[in-house]
């Protein structure tokens, strides 16, 4: 089977702002069609100004950006009537009512008017019975889903959420993981760029992470999740040692600093852990145990760990 | 073309005049009232005739002119600004329209209030004084002419303003005067020479003389040179619009 083209494809990407700051550096991304995927990224990374390049809202300075194979200068008409756009911050209006700000979205989009949809999308987000309402009126979550109501107006292929549960409480962003579940199922593929690392777990079908500017990884999430499956037991000893016993060599422990612990590396997918072994071993070699903690090394770990390299 | 796209905006921004109908239409109407009052009753009873017509009557057509060039940069610059402003305009330059598109719904929207507008003064100049336009066509095609230039000067000036003070800063400190002193009031005629020279590099100058010949056929300026000169200024105010958008200058940087 022939692989399907990436349905965005970014080259050699590079913004410089007037300032002479520069936002993005040499980035290339390919996004598959009909994916959830996740850019993570510090805060200044660079996960706006990619989006908003891709969106056309900044110009790119160097490289270039196809959006289901248009390219977004040349042919921005067909390259931005594919994508809907959910930004970071809430931009909306405050005098017009719902329905009006959603019907004005897709006419913006050169769309028909089809009410049929617009309720539909309505519904979806139980924005249905605020539909005459003033959008002034309405509380934080539900002038984001106001936004996603209006992204999703024109029938996009491909929707980014900027943060799209910045701010939102526990109940509504499982709400709107909901949406993005169905909204995938029904073909549309989803770029989230997101603080929240679980977000990222529990949505992301690929996860990159931009950093100063550039990609530094990206990969699908089971290949993350491998390196997730690592765990550490610490064990605190009673006395202080000096230094490993020879017999427990096998183990690849690490001492702590102050020689009061040893650190064991396991993976919980192995068939066996050695735990129980390493406990036997360690009384045997006469080291007597007070505690013992273990704790999963997070996609947060890799993400910092991978922030933090020089 | 994105028609749809056009409709959109053009129907958006209508409908904020609509809901603003109190501030839109009534205060431009009262203010002009009152300018009949004051010039037309109250001093005007004392001025004779000006070149062939009661002052009242006289100045009609720059009353008019007046409010519908203010409104027009007020309605334009207030229109592009406030998405700018509260960041809906996101959602315009992610959209499938090109800046002719955009151009068009917001200044279209913009000089459609103002003309409205125009006509309401006119009418409710007719309860003061007795009116005749001796050329409607003529009339209407200068008010149209205006009201979409400095629509479009307006856009321009909402797109270069960063805060609300910029906003108001040229409509007061440059397009009140100049309108004030472009001959609403008064003939040019009236001036002693040199300040007649000095009127005459004042662009305000030829839009109401235009408009005042097609009511009464009288004219500071010959007919063409109004023309013209109204032509040339919705030139440069295009010129600027295009190269505002194939820069992205205040838009996309």
């Amino acid at each position: 089977m022939l692989a399907m083209p990436p349905i965005i494809s970014v080259s050699n990407l590079s913004k410089t702002y007037g300032s002479g700051f520069k936002a993005l550096n040499g980035i290339n991304l390919d996004i598959k069609r009909g994916e959830i995927f996740a850019l993570l990224g510090p805060n200044g990374a660079g996960k706006t100004t990619l989006i908003s390049i891709v969106c056309g809202i900044a110009n790119l300075s160097e490289g270039s950006v196809t959006v289901g194979g248009h390219d977004i200068n040349r042919d921005y008409r067909a390259a931005r009537s594919l994508i809907g756009l959910v930004p970071q911050e809430l931009h909306t209006d405050s005098f017009e009512t719902v329905w009006a700000t959603v019907s004005f979205s897709r006419g913006l989009f050169g769309k028909p008017k089809n009410p049929t949809h617009i309720e539909k999308v309505l519904k979806d987000l139980s924005l249905w019975d605020k539909k005459d309402s003033k959008i002034i009126t309405l509380s934080g979550g539900m002038k984001r889903r106001v936004m996603i109501a209006k992204a999703l107006s024109h029938e996009p292929q491909i929707l980014f959420l900027d943060e799209p549960t910045a701010g939102v409480d526990v109940e509504l962003r499982k709400g709107m993981w909901e949406v993005v579940r169905t909204l995938q199922a029904s073909g549309v593929t989803i770029i989230l760029t997101t603080h929240y690392i679980e977000e990222a777990e529990e949505m992301a079908d690929r996860i990159g992470v931009i950093n100063k500017g550039e990609i530094i990884l990206v990969e699908d999430k089971a290949g993350l999740m491998q390196k997730l499956g690592k765990k550490e037991l610490k064990v605190h000893l009673q006395g202080r040692i000096d230094a490993i016993p020879a017999s427990l060599a096998a183990y690849n422990l690490e001492l702590s600093d102050d020689g009061h612990a040893v650190i064991y590396d396991y993976d919980t997918k192995g068939d066996r852990t050695g735990i129980t072994s390493l406990l036997n071993d360690l009384r045997n070699a006469g080291i007597r145990i007070s505690d013992l903690d273990t704790r999963q090394s997070s996609l947060e770990d890799i993400f910092v760990s991978l922030v933090r390299a020089p | 073309m994105n028609y749809r796209a056009i409709r959109a905006i053009y129907l958006f921004e209508m409908a904020r005049t609509w809901r603003t109908l109190l501030q839109s239409i009534v205060s431009p109407v009262v203010s002009t009232s009152l300018y009949f009052v004051v010039f037309g009753a109250a001093i005007g009873s004392r001025i004779t005739e000006v070149e062939g017509v009661s002052y009242g009557t006289f100045i009609v057509p720059g009353l008019v002119m007046l409010s519908v060039l203010t409104q027009s940069i007020a309605n334009a610059s207030f229109g592009i600004y406030f998405p700018k402003f509260v960041g809906t305009i996101y959602e315009i330059l992610s959209a499938p329209v090109s800046y002719v598109e955009i151009v068009i719904g917001y200044v279209g929207a913009a000089a459609t209030k103002s003309i409205i507008l125009g006509l309401i003064i006119l009418a409710t100049a007719a309860l003061f004084v007795p009116l005749h336009i001796l050329h409607p066509w003529w009339m209407l095609t200068f008010l149209v002419l205006t009201a979409v230039t400095f629509s479009l000067f307006g856009f321009i000036i909402g797109i270069w303003a960063d805060g609300f003070e910029k906003l108001q800063m040229i409509p007061m400190l440059v397009v009140t005067p100049l309108t004030f002193l472009g001959g609403s009031f008064y003939s040019v005629n009236m001036l002693p020479s040199g300040w007649r020279t000095i009127t005459l590099l004042n662009p305000v100058v030829y839009l109401i003389s235009g408009f005042r010949w097609s009511f009464y056929e009288i004219a500071d300026v010959s007919v063409a040179v109004s023309l013209g000169m109204t032509l040339g200024f919705l030139a440069i105010c295009m010129a600027l619009v295009w190269w505002i958008f194939r820069t992205g200058y205040r838009l996309k940087n």
